[in-house]
């Protein structure tokens, strides 16, 4: 045969060249005597055809729009549309959240994307004590519809997609979005966004969670199932690997646990009785854009082949809508410096190239200043452009999945598909995700990782330009972006405001119907729709939730 | 003389931000420089960390937040710390804390603030310095 003719004879070449190089290196040897990537993958000197057996193509990585999707989810990715640019922001009121919103899509952003404050996020109002300190500090401080009237005041619901990183109270802040949608006149069957409604990685990795995994579970499975009716657009979840990196995972682990996560999931729809093809496709995903450029582009090709397989072989899924994934990207956080903070423009720009590079759908890269405080309006500024940068002028978006076939992406994808699929394979073992969360396992192993590289940079065996290396000597950056206190006063008086006003009645008939259904198997959605609509705040209906299902205990996982 | 009796550490999370790599990261520094550390897990009130701080006796309290409430919640702790009458104890800082703010939290007697980019050995050089073991 012509081909393993070919091969033989790469093979022998290859060894004499390797031979001759290792003599060469034995007197002056390469930078370091391992080179290993962020997952611990060691990374050979030289990839060739060897490495890249070609006869699984069709079965490793199909076209593009086609099973097993490793090289893109559509045939014609960025030649049809680019990805949708989509900057995470808010802060403080809803008011000035709002200009910040409508300054960005005159800014030629294509998606909102709404950060919440960390009681909205944790399903308290403003004028709770725990609060204090944080009111509008993180996102936006949302206490009830009123607010998120405010929050999208002339921004038309039925023409903009919204994602909104809201997690343990995701049934609420859905629920306030289609209620104002439909008081502008939207269709609901119209709305386009994401909620994030992931709640496994905020016990292992963020820690926004209210109640236990049980019935948290049951809320996530409520909104798929009243939402493949009454909102079929709707993006239900955001299985997120992000904050599992920015936790300090590696990139293998990154998929892993996100998938692992994913598998609970359907595991949970599928036992409430829901069907794989209904809600399947309307799983999205979210991961990181890390340093380690050619990682990052084979990790989104790997994750991409490794949904596919785990839908259509585990859970049998038949259309194909099921077997895609789907995600986001925002470029790391955990990776920008204080020091030299400008550097921060150039990380953004290489992690925003590798997400595209990886096929995302949509993208938010980080502000030079993120490591300091809020980010400035100029800050935001660049960071959108630099996408827009890549999209108009790199030329990277004119053919679809363009590093196909670089023997060592190549490698390196099927590498991390293996490596993430074992560790899939274990969380099996231990019974799955959420008793892997709750032995917790999965918090160690991200734990570890995250000491091992702080180490690295301790001992200098990673560079940091401008941290470790390169430093220079340079002013405190001034202007940043503050909130002011003065948000929780007003928060607390239109909550009064509020309370003062609305008709109390139906907000306790509304209620006590909410405590009722969570007691029973009811879907809780239209009963929180209906406390909604009544202004009931945020806080409210989740200590009514917090009544029936109790709340989580972290374990802790040092020492 | 017996052995040196070891630096206690409560290693705290103030508010309700879940950021807690860096506070893990700097527990299990401590910890592997030989001091005992106590972790107080995520959202704790400024009461829960003094109350935690009394009972355990330690020496060091070292805080992270990222999410800006450094401004109420450190000053508000060592308000609670001076109400119990503790005044020996080294309270450190840590996260995403503007330079502008820094004179305010010392002046409210949080002994130094740590930023991005520090390195753990820092740390634990400025408590074996700075702590009085009791």
């Amino acid at each position: 045969m012509f081909k393993e003719k070919n091969q033989a004879s790469l093979a022998g070449a290859l060894e004499k060249w390797s031979e001759a190089v290792d003599q060469k290196v034995s007197k002056r040897p390469e930078r370091k005597p391992d080179f290993l990537n962020t997952s611990g993958i060691p990374i050979k000197r030289l990839y060739t055809p060897l490495d890249d057996p070609a006869e699984n193509y069709s079965e490793d990585l199909g076209l593009p729009g086609e099973y097993p999707y490793t090289r893109g989810v559509q045939p014609t990715m960025y030649r049809g549309r680019f990805w949708t640019m989509r900057q995470y922001a808010g802060f403080a009121s809803a008011e000035e959240s709002n200009k910040r919103y409508r300054f960005l899509l005159d800014q030629g952003q294509t998606g909102l994307s709404v950060a919440f404050d960390l009681p909205t996020q944790i399903g308290y109002d403003s004028d709770n004590e725990i609060a204090i300190g944080e009111v509008g500090k993180v996102g936006v401080a949302i206490d009830s519809l009123a607010d998120v009237e405010t929050l999208f005041q002339e921004i038309p619901l039925e023409k903009v997609s919204t994602s909104m990183t809201i997690n343990a109270p995701a049934a609420v802040l859905l629920a306030m979005y289609i209620v104002v949608a439909e008081k502008q006149g939207a269709d609901p069957k119209k709305l386009k966004g994401t909620i994030q409604n992931d709640i496994l990685k905020e016990y292992s990795s963020r820690g926004t969670y209210i109640y236990p995994p049980k019935p948290s579970m049951r809320i996530i499975t409520d909104i798929f199932s009243y939402c493949a009716e009454e909102v079929p657009m709707w993006n239900t979840i955001s299985i997120s690997g992000y904050h599992i990196r920015e936790a300090g995972s590696t990139a293998v682990q990154e998929i892993a646990f996100t998938l692992a996560n994913g598998i609970a999931y359907v595991d949970a729809a599928l036992k409430a009785g829901l069907d794989v093809d209904k809600f399947g496709p309307r799983l999205s995903f979210f991961f990181n854009a890390h340093l380690d450029f050619l990682e990052e582009v084979a990790k989104y090709r790997a994750a991409r082949k490794l949904w596919a397989n785990i839908m259509k072989d585990r859970f049998h899924a038949k259309n194909p809508k099921s077997m895609m994934i789907r995600f986001h990207t925002q470029t790391a956080g955990c990776t920008l410096t204080a020091q030299q903070p400008k550097n921060n423009i150039v990380r953004v720009a290489y992690q925003a190239l590798s997400a595209v590079l990886g096929g995302t759908q949509s993208l938010h890269t980080n502000s030079m200043d993120e490591a300091l405080s809020l980010p400035s309006e100029e800050s935001v500024q660049i960071a959108l452009k630099t996408q827009q940068m890549i999209a108009y002028e790199t030329g990277v978006t004119d053919t679809v999945d363009p590093l196909a076939g670089s023997y060592y992406v190549e490698s390196l994808t099927r590498e991390i598909y293996e490596r993430a699929y074992d560790y899939i394979r274990k969380i099996d073992k231990m019974g799955g995700a959420p008793t892997a969360i709750e032995q917790g396992y999965i918090q160690r192993e991200i734990q570890d990782s995250a000491y091992a590289y702080q180490r690295e940079i301790e001992k200098d065996e990673r560079i940091v330009v401008g941290l470790n290396r390169f430093q220079i000597e340079e002013e405190k950056p001034k202007n940043l972006l503050r909130v002011d206190p003065a948000v929780r006063t007003q928060q607390v008086e239109r909550l009064r405001k509020l309370k003062a006003e609305r008709n109390d009645e139906s907000v306790k008939s509304a209620l006590a119907a909410l405590d009722q259904g969570a007691r029973g198997d009811d879907n809780l959605m239209p009963l929180i729709m209906e406390a909604v609509r009544g202004y009931a705040t945020l806080g409210e209906i989740c200590d009514v939730l917090r009544g029936v299902f109790g709340e989580y205990q972290a374990i802790n996982t040092l020492g | 003389m017996g052995k040196a009796k070891k630096i206690r550490v409560l290693a705290a999370k103030p508010g309700l931000d879940g950021h807690d790599r860096g506070i893990k990261v700097v527990a299990l520094a401590l910890m592997n420089a030989g001091m005992e550390v106590v972790y107080t897990g995520l959202r704790q009130t400024p009461t829960q960390i003094v109350e935690a701080a009394v009972q355990e006796d330690v020496d060091v309290i070292a805080m992270s937040i990222l999410s800006g409430a450094h401004d109420y919640l450190f000053p508000k702790v060592m308000e609670l710390l001076k109400e119990k009458g503790v005044s020996d104890m080294l309270v450190l800082g840590g996260g995403i804390i503007p330079d502008e703010d820094i004179p305010a939290l010392k002046e409210a007697g949080i002994t130094e603030v740590f930023g991005p980019g520090t390195t753990t050995t820092e740390i634990i050089s400025y408590i074996e310095h700075h702590a009085t073991v009791r």
